[in-house]
Formats: structure tokens, C-alpha cells, sequence
């Protein structure tokens, strides 16, 4: 704090400091304990509250736990986002494995480019696409039925299609991270475990995935936090049997109209993700400050 | 090269196109569709070449009642996240060691926040004190995760700054509002631009956190959203390839002008 | 308003870390002064103290007679001149110079003026336009130079600016340092670890180690006559002969050593019965010299046009470097020879041990 004074004098650091201390006492602290508040509590009347009735329990958050329809959605939205996760790192491997240490410099810059393209555009709209051509009469099932895969169309909406999306919608998040990561790594190494005699396999396992961890780790965090609080794909391209977490939650707010088990179940996302943050970086002996870059 | 190297760098080349295709057919056919003359957005059956669902876009009150939102929500995040983060690397850099860990992990907990909840959490803390979903709260939310971005790419810049220069400036006699207006300020510049250009796009795309503040306003990502589910008709299509054309061509405006940036010679 | 600069027993600590103690000295106003020192012996944080970049721990810094404290580095009649030299890499080289001129208010149509002035004096005239990306080193040297001038300083602080030029414009740029402060007659404070940048420059040379202020003196009195063992190792190289002290008289000093008794000038410290070591600077060594006589076995000989550097054991062992002449190398047999080195006691001197 001194160094900041010094820095910039007192003026000038004063404001800083009361910038900072809006947004983070104003924007992220104040709303989250807000929130925290709001799930403890139980959903009443404007005239009960403050009344005998009020008071805190974990009544809303147990509530997900005995709500069989909401705890099942709760944790296949765990483990669809992992899922999510996961086919996302494999398709996005062998391109950052092949961007990082075997590509030209000229192939780099023109897959860079034709990688970043898809993701300045819209989640909505990049579901939006993935909406059209899932559709029912739509190209996808056309192309397959004229090939002779299939026979009649496929419901594609529902589970299958937000998978589908998500993976496209988070490839950026899971690709950047790992080529980084990968990019650091000597190619010496590779031709050292080569000659050593180790196939393929072995290489990858045991030299090039050991390495970048970090990346892998950084990928993994975000694409599953990502994925399990989003909207869109689910809204757009779930069937009703394929619901997720934060659909729920927004029929609280804006349909069933308890915002207080909105807000337990909103926390209970937050934990949830926050744990997985943790947990994988620990597991990844990752430091948080290499995450965000 | 033996053959099974030559069978597994053909399977690579084909799993590079598939890649690709994946990448990119969601995008052509979307586009393509706004130019069928069907009524669902679709590319089979073709059931003729138009233009007209542009005019039908074009003709779309509500289209550009929300286009204005969204421009509105955010010119004014660009207002407030460009202070704030720049003034957050400050600080940040500012720090010790020990403190600046702790502080880093506080300042970009919001990035590992899902967005819904931050808009879920803006929205009860605001209602508490009378405030109901709105362009303010919108612009509030998006700002509060929109100000970490801005904040590491300020801080990234910072990385190469030399502050015996801003020591120099103040030996020579400058006050510190003359060095940072003169000295510090000058060099974040470019980084202030991007991060500015970047929390635009972010604003305008974001839809989880904005769909729980946005009240009786409906942004563009909001409008289209609902169109999908209500009546969609290739004139959404014609908006979003307008929407792409533009976005492709504003990034690549902004590679070429940072490109051109970092081949001027620096002192 | 005369700028001479007064250290008053300043110390600075840093955490747990004892940077400086007890410095005191005072620089007159006009004088060419050098501080001297090893890196980490404290010399860069006695400039920035005097800067007023950091306030010290203990003591004061007095500048014209003025108590500086609590006055930053925007009020007080110093300029310094940076390792890095830290110009302004986006602004031209003309408001870089005149970049003081704007912090006091001064005009633009003047400072442009001023600053085409100071361009002539350092023979950079038409450069003001460019940016300090464009220019070589010894461009960019000047400009940081015109810079610390244009505000008019009474002290200018030079944090090793020359450290990062190839030798050759080091020492051209060393002349022109010394010119440019007899010229301006602005008191001129020098940190460097260089000895003969120190020597060759200063009118005097304060010489540090650990934060500890060793001695302050002309160049020719710290080279000749060392208040301590830092000293006599640190400036020059010299031969130390280890011994007691046996006999103290008249400014003469005599130390009974393993290579036998030895005498040379007393120095501080020097008292009878105690242990001491004597000095001697390698161009006072010569070979066949009876006085004060030192066997010693030759290792290489390196010729050097005027005189030659030999180097070789004495016979307990340590290490001897003596500059001969050319004129008697004659005496000075070739390596793995024995060979007897004497010296004029005037040019030797004999320190107490600490």
C-alpha cells in the first residue's frame, strides 16, 4: 500500500484504491453475501418477513437434496459438464499438440486465426447454428439419411445436441491453455524420448501430457465451469428430458417465483464450481495465478 | 517414411478437415440460410435464392430497439471497466508479494464464477435495496467480470513497463498526475484500447448474466434467443451474418492495427 | 543559493535488511564527487536517498544547508540520470529534454527553444524530432544528459550511466562528462564500481563496503595512502604481507613477517605489538631493489610496451603482482626463475589489522 502511495501520490492512489474497493466490496462481495442471505432463508410474504417465521436454515438447500426430478438434474449437470470437459480436451489434443510442435510458422498464424474467428462471434448465435442444423428436416439428419447412415431422422435436441454445442462453444477455452502449455516444451525432448525407443503412446503419456498439465488443467477448470452454468445450449437445444441445473434455477426467478431457493440453488452451483476450480488445481499442483491468462 | 507413418499423417490431415468443418459448417450454413426463401431457417430443401429476409430484418422495430440496448449497455461497461481494471492492475502491481497472491486470487475469482450467478447475485443484492433489473443493473453485472479481463491485460502490459520512468519524470520535477497523464498512462494506451474493443464484444455477447438483470429490456442476445423459441424465420439469420460479417471484420481491423503496432520501433 | 550536499550519519533499513549505516560526508558545491563500492555495498540507496525517492531510516540529508525531509523528488534541486536511463520511449527526443520545462509550466514555443539549445550543447542538433528508439547508445546517453541539465539543477545524480556503453565510448563519454561539469559547474554525485571511472573523473572519491562508508578522499590520496584494508584491496591492485607490527616512529611503521621485517609509512591503526598487514602497489615492487628485500619465484610475465605485468609466489606462498618498467625488465628474469623484489618504504603503507 505504501508502494502505492509512492507510486502515484495520495491523490491519485485514493482514487485507485476506492475504484477497487467498489468493484469488489460493491460488485463481487456484497451480491455474493446477498445471495448467501437470501438461500438461508425461507421464501415469505413482504409482511412475514423479519416476523416469527424468519430465520436462517439450510431448508432451501436440503430442499435440492430431497426434490428427486431437481437432484437428478443437479448431478447429471455435474457430470455432463465433465463429460463436456472431457471430449472437449480430446478433440482439442491432437490440434494443439500438432499447432505447438509441428505446424509452420505459416500454418500456425492461419490456424490461430481460423480458431479465434468462431469465438469473437456470439454463444447465441454459434447455438443458434448448431440449432439449425440439428434440426429435425434439417441438413445434418438430410446429409445422413442421403449417405444411407440412417434411415429416418433423429431428434438430435436433447442431450446429444448440447453436447454437441458446448464442446463448439468452449473449444477456445480448452485449445489455447493446452498449445501454450505444449509450446513450452523442447522439441528435443520429444526426439530424446523418441530415439530412447518409446512409441507414440508412451510419448504422450509420459513426456508431452506430464508437461503441460498446467494448460490441460486451465482447460479443464473453465470449459466445466463454462458448461454447467450455461443457458443457452440447454435452453435452445434441450428436450424437456434433458433439463440443466441453471434452468431450474431460472424458473425460480421468473416462473415459480422463490427467489430464495433460486438463490440456494445458485449457491450451491457456486461451491460446486469453486470446488472443481480448487480440486483440479490442487490435483494439477496448478497455481491460481497461472490460470487467468 | 514408413508406411505407417504415412497412413497415420493421412488419418491427421482428415481429422484436420473434420476439425475445420466442424469449425466453420455451423457458421456457412447459418449464413447460407439467411438467403433461402423458406420460411425455417434451413439449407435443404433450397427453395430459392432472396434477399428478402434482410428487408424483413431491416424492417424490424424490435431488432433495433434491442440493438440499441445492447449499444447502450455497452458504451457505458466500456465506461466503467476501463477505470476500474486499469486501476485494479495498478494496485495489483502495486503490491508485496504476500499481499498481491491474495489479492490476484479475490480479483479474478469473478472469470471462475459461472455468469448466472453473478446476475442471479447483482439482482437479489439490488432488489434489496429497490432497484429492479434494468440497463443499470445489466451494465453493473457484465462489468463485474468484464473488469478482470481488463485488468490482465493491463497488468500484461505493465510487465514490460520500466518504472524508473516514471522515477525520471517525477526527479525531473513532474507532479504524479503529470507522470501518470505523461508517462504511465501513454504506455497502457494501446493496452486501454484493446481491452476497451474486447469489453464491447464481451458486453454485446454475453447472455447468461444478462438474461437474470436485464428486467423488461430485451439486448440483442436476449432478442435473438427468444426468437428461436418463438417464431424463428431466416431474418434472424440475415441478422446474425450481419452480426458475423461484422465482428470478422472488426477483428481483423484490430489484428492488422496491433500487428502494425508492434512493428513501429519502441524506445 | 550555494548546492552543496550534506549526508548528516544517515542509515537506512529496509525490513531486516541494514543497508547503510552511519554515512556521513559532505560534497561541496561544484564538486565532481564519486561514491565507489562493489554492487550491494549501499551506494545506489545513498542516491536515491539524496534524490528523495526514499526517505532515510536515520539522519538527514542537507542540500545548500536545507533539511530535505519530507520533500519528494519533484522538490528538491537534484536531477538524476538513470542506469537504464529511462527516457521517455514515446515521446520525441525534444520532449524528452524539455520534459522538466513542462512540469514547471514553461511555454511550448520556449521549451522547443530550450530544448534545440541543450541539443546543440551535447552535438545532437536536428535529432529532436527522432525517438529515443531511433538513436545508438551514446545518442540516447546524451539525450538522458540534455534532460537532467535542461531543468537546471544544483546537484546532478549519476547512477552508473555509462555502465552499459562498449568501452571505447565509455571512456570518450567520461572526457565529455568531466568537461560538461566544469562547465556547468553543477555538482556533480557519481556512484560507480568501476575504480578507474571513479579515479579518473572525480575531484574526490567517497569509497563504500556493507553499507559502511570507508574513506573519503582525493584519487591520488586514496590511492597512495588507504585508510583501510577494503581500501588498499578495493582501489588498485596491491601485494598484502601479513605480519606483527614490531616498531612504530616517526610516521614509519616496521611489521616482522614471514618473508622478514618490512617497513613502510604508518598507517590508521598501526600500533606496536599488534598484528598489521603491509600493502604495497605492484608499480612499487623492483626487481634487485635491496631495500625492504622479498624472494620470490616468477609465474608469467606479461609485457605490456612500457612496462611489464609479472606475476609470481612469494616464498610463504601469496601471490605477487609487480609492474616493471621496460627500462629495468633487464633484472626481472624469465618465469620459474628466483628472483629478490625490493621497494622504497615512502611506497608502502602498514594498516592495523581490524
Amino acid at each position: 500500500m505504501r508502494d502505492l502511495y509512492g507510486r502515484f501520490g495520495p491523490w491519485l492512489s485514493t482514487v485507485f484504491l476506492s475504484l477497487v474497493f467498489i468493484w469488489l466490496a460493491g460488485m463481487v462481495l456484497a451480491p455474493n453475501l446477498m445471495m448467501i442471505d437470501y438461500a438461508l432463508r425461507p421464501n415469505l410474504p413482504p409482511a412475514a418477513i423479519g416476523g416469527p417465521d424468519d430465520g436462517y436454515s439450510l431448508n432451501n438447500i436440503l430442499y435440492l437434496a430431497g426434490e428427486a426430478t431437481h437432484r437428478a438434474i443437479f448431478l447429471k449437470t455435474i457430470w455432463a459438464s465433465a463429460l463436456v470437459a472431457l471430449v472437449t480436451f480430446l478433440v482439442c489434443y491432437p490440434i494443439a499438440f500438432w499447432m505447438a510442435q509441428r505446424a509452420t510458422t505459416g500454418q500456425l498464424s492461419v490456424a490461430l486465426l481460423l480458431i479465434i474467428i468462431p469465438f469473437f462471434i456470439n454463444e447465441v448465435l454459434r447455438t443458434l447454428a448448431w440449432f439449425i442444423i440439428l434440426a429435425y428436416r434439417g441438413p445434418l439428419n438430410a446429409v445422413l439419411t442421403n449417405l444411407g447412415l440412417i434411415d429416418a431422422p433423429i431428434r438430435w435436441q436433447g442431450d446429444g445436441g448440447v453436447l454437441a454445442a458446448m464442446v463448439y462453444a468452449y473449444i477456445l477455452f480448452m485449445l489455447l491453455p493446452i498449445y501454450n502449455a505444449i509450446e513450452s516444451l523442447e522439441k528435443a525432448q520429444i526426439e530424446a524420448a523418441r530415439d530412447l525407443g518409446a512409441s507414440p503412446w508412451r510419448i504422450h503419456t509420459r513426456v508431452v501430457i506430464p508437461h503441460a498439465k498446467a494448460g490441460i488443467a486451465t482447460g479443464f477448470v473453465f470449459t466445466f465451469m463454462l458448461a454447467a452454468g450455461s443457458y443457452v445450449a440447454p435452453a435452445l437445444l434441450g428436450s424437456p428430458g434433458s433439463r440443466w441445473f441453471t434452468e431450474i434455477i431460472y424458473n425460480w426467478f421468473f416462473e415459480g417465483g422463490d427467489w430464495n431457493r433460486g438463490a440456494a440453488y445458485a449457491l450451491v452451483l457456486l461451491v460446486l464450481c469453486l470446488a472443481v476450480v480448487l480440486i483440479t488445481l490442487r490435483i494439477a499442483r496448478v497455481n491460481l495465478a497461472d490460470v487467468a491468462k | 517414411m514408413s508406411v505407417a507413418d504415412r497412413i497415420f499423417r493421412g488419418l491427421f490431415v482428415l481429422y484436420l478437415a473434420a476439425f475445420a468443418l466442424y469449425l466453420f459448417a455451423p457458421l456457412i450454413i447459418m449464413g447460407a440460410a439467411a438467403f433461402n426463401e423458406s420460411r425455417f431457417p434451413t439449407v435443404i430443401p433450397w427453395q430459392g435464392t432472396t434477399t428478402d429476409w434482410f428487408g424483413a430484418m431491416w424492417a424490424d422495430r424490435a431488432m433495433w430497439q434491442s440493438l440499441w440496448t445492447s449499444v447502450l449497455v455497452a458504451l457505458c461497461v466500456v465506461v466503467v471497466v476501463v477505470p476500474v481494471g486499469t486501476a485494479a492492475a495498478l494496485v495489483l502491481t502495486s503490491l508485496h508479494a504476500r499481499a498481491r497472491s491474495f489479492a490476484y486470487a479475490v480479483m479474478v475469482s469473478p472469470l471462475l464464477t459461472p455468469g448466472v450467478v453473478i446476475g442471479i447475485s447483482t439482482l437479489i443484492l439490488w432488489r434489496q435495496l429497490g432497484v429492479g433489473g434494468g440497463v443499470f443493473l445489466i451494465v453493473l453485472a457484465q462489468s463485474t467480470f468484464i473488469i478482470c479481463y481488463v485488468m490482465l491485460m493491463v497488468m500484461a502490459r505493465l510487465q514490460r513497463f520500466d518504472r524508473t520512468q516514471e522515477e525520471a519524470a517525477l526527479g525531473l520535477g513532474a507532479s504524479r498526475g503529470m507522470v501518470f497523464r505523461r508517462v504511465t498512462l501513454p504506455f497502457l494506451k494501446p493496452a486501454l484500447l484493446a481491452s476497451g474493443g474486447l469489453a464491447v464484444l464481451q458486453s454485446i455477447e454475453n447472455y447468461n448474466t444478462t438474461l437474470f438483470v436485464r428486467g423488461f429490456e430485451t439486448p440483442l442476445t436476449v432478442f435473438i434467443a427468444t426468437k428461436v423459441r418463438t417464431g424463428l424465420t431466416p431474418a434472424v439469420n440475415a441478422l446474425a451474418l450481419v452480426i458475423i460479417v461484422a465482428t470478422v471484420l472488426g477483428a481483423i481491423a484490430y489484428e492488422i492495427a496491433r500487428r502494425r503496432q508492434a512493428a513501429r520501433p519502441r524506445g | 543559493m550555494s548546492h552543496s550536499v550534506e549526508l548528516a550519519q544517515i542509515g537506512m533499513t529496509f525490513g531486516t535488511t541494514r543497508a547503510v549505516s552511519d554515512v556521513s560526508f559532505k560534497v561541496e558545491q561544484g564538486e565532481f564527487f564519486s561514491i565507489l563500492g562493489p554492487s550491494g555495498c549501499g551506494k545506489t540507496t545513498i542516491l536515491r536517498m539524496i534524490a528523495g525517492f526514499i526517505e532515510p531510516t536515520e539522519g538527514r540529508v542537507l542540500i545548500g544547508g536545507r533539511d530535505m525531509k519530507g520533500l519528494g523528488p519533484n522538490q528538491r534541486p537534484t536531477a538524476m540520470i538513470f542506469q537504464s536511463l529511462a527516457l521517455f520511449p514515446l515521446m520525441p527526443v525534444w520532449e524528452n529534454i524539455a520534459f522538466g520545462l513542462e512540469a514547471r509550466g514553461v511555454g511550448k514555443a520556449e521549451r522547443r527553444r530550450k530544448a534545440d539549445e541543450l541539443l546543440r550543447l551535447i552535438a545532437l542538433e536536428g535529432y529532436g524530432d527522432r525517438m529515443p528508439g531511433e538513436l545508438s547508445g551514446g545518442q540516447r546517453q546524451r539525450v538522458a544528459i540534455a534532460r537532467a541539465l535542461a531543468v537546471e539543477p544544483g546537484v546532478l545524480l549519476l547512477d552508473e550511466p555509462l555502465s552499459a556503453l562498449d568501452l571505447k565510448l565509455r571512456q570518450h563519454m567520461r572526457a565529455e562528462l568531466r568537461a560538461l561539469q566544469k562547465r556547468t559547474g553543477v555538482t556533480f554525485i557519481y556512484i560507480t564500481h568501476d575504480q578507474s571511472e571513479a579515479l579518473a573523473m572525480s575531484d574526490r572519491v567517497a569509497v563504500m563496503s556493507a553499507g559502511l562508508l570507508q574513506q573519503v578522499a582525493t584519487p591520488r590520496e586514496l590511492y597512495d595512502n588507504p585508510a583501510t584494508a577494503f581500501v588498499a584491496r578495493f582501489v588498485g591492485e596491491t601485494n598484502a604481507i601479513s605480519g606483527r607490527i614490531s616498531d612504530v616512529q616517526d610516521g614509519r611503521a616496521r611489521i616482522d613477517t614471514a618473508l622478514g621485517i618490512l617497513s613502510g609509512r604508518a598507517g590508521q591503526g598501526a600500533r606496536a605489538g599488534q598484528q598489521g598487514t603491509i600493502y604495497i602497489r605492484p608499480e612499487a615492487l623492483m626487481p634487485g631493489d635491496p631495500v625492504n628485500a622479498l624472494d620470490a619465484r616468477i609465474e608469467r610475465v606479461d609485457f605490456e610496451g612500457a612496462f611489464a605485468l609479472v606475476h609470481g609466489r612469494f616464498a610463504d606462498g601469496a601471490a605477487l603482482a609487480a609492474s616493471v618498467p621496460s627500462t629495468r625488465l633487464a633484472d626481472a628474469p624469465a618465469p620459474g626463475a628466483e628472483t629478490r623484489f625490493g621497494f622504497a618504504p615512502e611506497h608502502a603503507v602498514v594498516l592495523g589489522d581490524a
